[in-house]
């Protein structure tokens, strides 16, 4: 559970890891989404035209206002997804130090 | 308060007592239920006598209350009545934006947040000036993060005001003659506002948030649904947007405004975007938020249904083009066109007035809950990192509670003369500077909860750099009209001719400065300062022990450990 930059020498020696090593997978796929979720709505050349427009609305802005809802949904999958494993790292935690408890 | 005021009104803006009468009736209401608050899942053994208690509300809140809060917190007054008022008056680039920034903001806070709030809840931080103090151990750094919030936030409560003001000049209430009489129902909505926060704290917002957050949606989805069918549709809404931003302004020779942005603008509105974004939880008020949740998922949880809240604000940023179609007049005390009364006078307009009233209450009430938060969250700043760590630093919980109670008041009072005080636009331009030094907290912050690979003078000389190249691009713009400094925050990147937010070229510069250093630093072998957090405190959830309880059962190797 270290890595350089951790292992200062003024770092108090001591620590109880609070959760197992990760799989990477979750955190991948996270990463993905958020990323899909932030950069898109930040690509102006896709959305910055008129047509096709909806009930009225020219499709810059409500092109905008649906990526409020699919942002959410990305965000909600990546929260299910990392604390998911989340619980998985800290149940490997918990396991292993019940099993050292004579320590 | 209302008697007293009638004859006071100017002649040309008539009071509307069915309005006024309502949001008198939603104060006085709010105004109780923020001296309840004190009583509110209170702690039994310590009452509110902690910076826990009172400036975090316990650390307690779930999701609910959260997303209340945090709705409350970071949709303000003045963006309700700012946004749409950009609209108004220029359309897109300056006002639709918000909606794209309120969009990238969550994924960032999902990624960012939960990592501040583990480290946070272990240790005790109660500001984000805390955490770096903890993980750099420089003082220098700490006293930049705490000093720069309290620097960016007064003039955002002071806009909270001008949010009030909009609401009370639209009612009726104020004269052209009489300043003083004018600020009156301002001042006595402050000084109620000041005498709750410092009895209840954060539970004060957290409860008032509830009201106001479910009045501004109500009011919202009817503006929304009602006036486009009123008025014939959003086509025809839109058309008469499209046609008074493509006028041309006399006063320039350009475009009044734009109404879907063109090539040149792309990075002007993708910049302040993310700029904002980036920039909106470094603001202590916001971490003040996070850091009174109850869990390390809370704010997780909450970063996928708070985007609710942008939706409104995306169909309240649409109401300034239904008053461009509604011919609403915003018209000020002096006589001058004031773009901040355009939504106020679009509700008063076209609403009945006991509707009116409830939507104008939820706008000014919208200004009590983030105007409380904010006032909190500088004085924890105070308190913490300038009180305790350079005055006291054996300072007992519940002096600093005390301070801080103190702290708050003093922070809204000076919001208070500034906003009665000094010219309205100066409080937006420190807010505009304010949103650009805040970001330049970015770096110190977040680097931080992942890496110590930059070095803890490297990034207060980033800090420095982003400050002083923000504050002086800023201070070149321009006002094409007025020929004011300070005219907007949008400049060209230095060199060539690409428009873009001043904030994000100075985070660029600021982070290319602490990268440079922190390898000149590390190769001159310069002392790195002591970091007391480890890295499992990144991950800590509620139940694991604090780091007050691991010392006494796994005491550190080396003596004299942390003092948190």
């Amino acid at each position: 559970m270290s890595s350089p930059e951790m292992s200062s020498p003024d770092m108090p020696t001591h620590d109880m890891p609070t959760r197992g090593p990760a799989r990477p997978g979750p955190y991948v796929i996270t990463g993905i989404l958020l990323t899909i979720a932030v950069v898109v709505p930040l690509f102006v050349p896709a959305y910055s035209v008129a047509e096709p427009s909806l009930a009225g609305m020219p499709f810059f802005y409500w092109y905008q206002m649906t990526w409020i809802p699919l942002t959410s949904a990305l965000v909600a999958i990546s929260y299910w997804l990392v604390s998911k494993e989340d619980r998985r790292r800290r149940r490997a935690v918990r396991d292993t130090t019940d099993a050292g408890e004579e320590r | 308060m209302s008697a007293a005021a009638v004859p006071l009104a100017a002649p040309d803006r008539p009071i509307n007592g069915v309005a006024l009468a309502i949001v008198i009736l939603l104060f006085v209401l709010v105004a109780v239920l923020g001296f309840v608050a004190a009583r509110w899942r209170r702690g039994e053994a310590t009452g509110l006598h902690s910076l826990d208690e009172w400036g975090l509300g316990g650390r307690g809140f779930g999701t609910w209350v959260t997303w209340f809060l945090l709705g409350g917190d970071l949709y303000t007054a003045y963006t309700f009545v700012a946004v749409p008022a950009a609209m108004w008056a220029t359309g897109a680039v300056s006002g639709f934006f918000a909606v794209p920034y309120t969009i990238v903001l969550y994924p960032i806070v999902f990624l960012l947040m939960s990592r501040l709030w583990s480290v946070s809840h272990r240790h005790g931080f109660v500001t984000p000036a805390d955490f770096v103090g903890g993980r750099y151990g420089s003082r220098a750094l700490t006293l930049a993060v705490a000093v720069t919030g309290i620097v960016a936030t007064m003039p955002y409560i002071a806009l909270q005001l001008v949010g009030i003001r909009a609401v009370l000049t639209v009612l009726g209430l104020g004269s052209a003659e009489n300043v003083l009489l004018t600020d009156l129902p301002l001042i006595i909505a402050f000084v109620v506002l000041a005498a709750y926060t410092y009895t209840s704290g954060l539970r004060a917002p957290a409860l008032i948030a509830v009201v106001k957050d479910l009045l501004i949606y109500l009011a919202v989805l009817v503006a929304v649904i009602y006036l486009p069918i009123k008025f014939g549709g959003w086509g025809t809404i839109f058309d008469s947007a499209e046609t008074k931003l493509g006028a041309t302004n006399p006063a320039t020779g350009k475009p009044v405004g734009v109404f879907i942005p063109g090539a040149a603008s792309y990075s002007a509105y993708w910049t302040l975007a993310l700029g904002s974004a980036l920039a909106l939880f470094m603001y202590p008020h916001s971490i003040t938020g996070v850091l009174a949740t109850k869990s390390r998922n809370t704010i997780r949880k909450n970063a996928a249904v708070l985007p609710l809240y942008s939706l409104m604000l995306g169909f309240l940023a649409l109401l300034g083009y239904v008053a461009i179609f509604a011919g609403t007049k915003p018209i000020d005390l002096n006589g001058t066109v004031n773009p901040q009364l355009v939504v106020p006078q679009l509700f008063l307009d076209n609403f009945p007035s006991w509707f009116a009233g409830i939507a104008l209450a939820a706008i000014a009430i919208g200004a009590l809950v983030p105007a409380a938060i904010m006032s909190i969250a500088a004085a924890n700043l105070f308190t913490r990192n300038i009180y305790r760590d350079l005055m006291r630093p054996d300072a007992t919980p519940r002096q600093e509670a005390k301070v801080s109670k103190i702290a708050s008041l003093v922070v809204k009072f000076g919001a208070l003369v500034f906003v009665i005080g000094m010219d309205q636009s100066a409080a937006i331009n420190m807010q505009l500077l304010g949103g650009i030094w805040i970001l330049q907290t970015f770096p110190a912050i977040v680097a931080g909860l992942y890496t110590r690979w930059f070095h803890r003078w490297a990034l207060f000389g980033g800090w420095l750099a982003g400050i002083v190249y923000g504050t002086i691009a800023a201070y070149n713009v321009v006002n094409p009209v007025t020929k004011a400094n300070f005219g907007g925050s949008i400049a060209p990147i230095p060199g060539t001719d690409g428009q873009v937010y001043i904030a994000v070229v100075a985070f660029a510069i600021n982070l290319v400065v602490a990268a440079g250093l922190s390898l000149l630093f590390r190769a001159l072998k310069f002392s790195d300062g002591k970091d007391i957090t480890r890295r499992s405190d990144y991950g800590a959830d509620e139940n694991d022990p604090k780091v007050a309880q691991l010392e006494r059962e796994h005491p550190l190797t080396e003596p004299g450990g942390p003092a948190f």
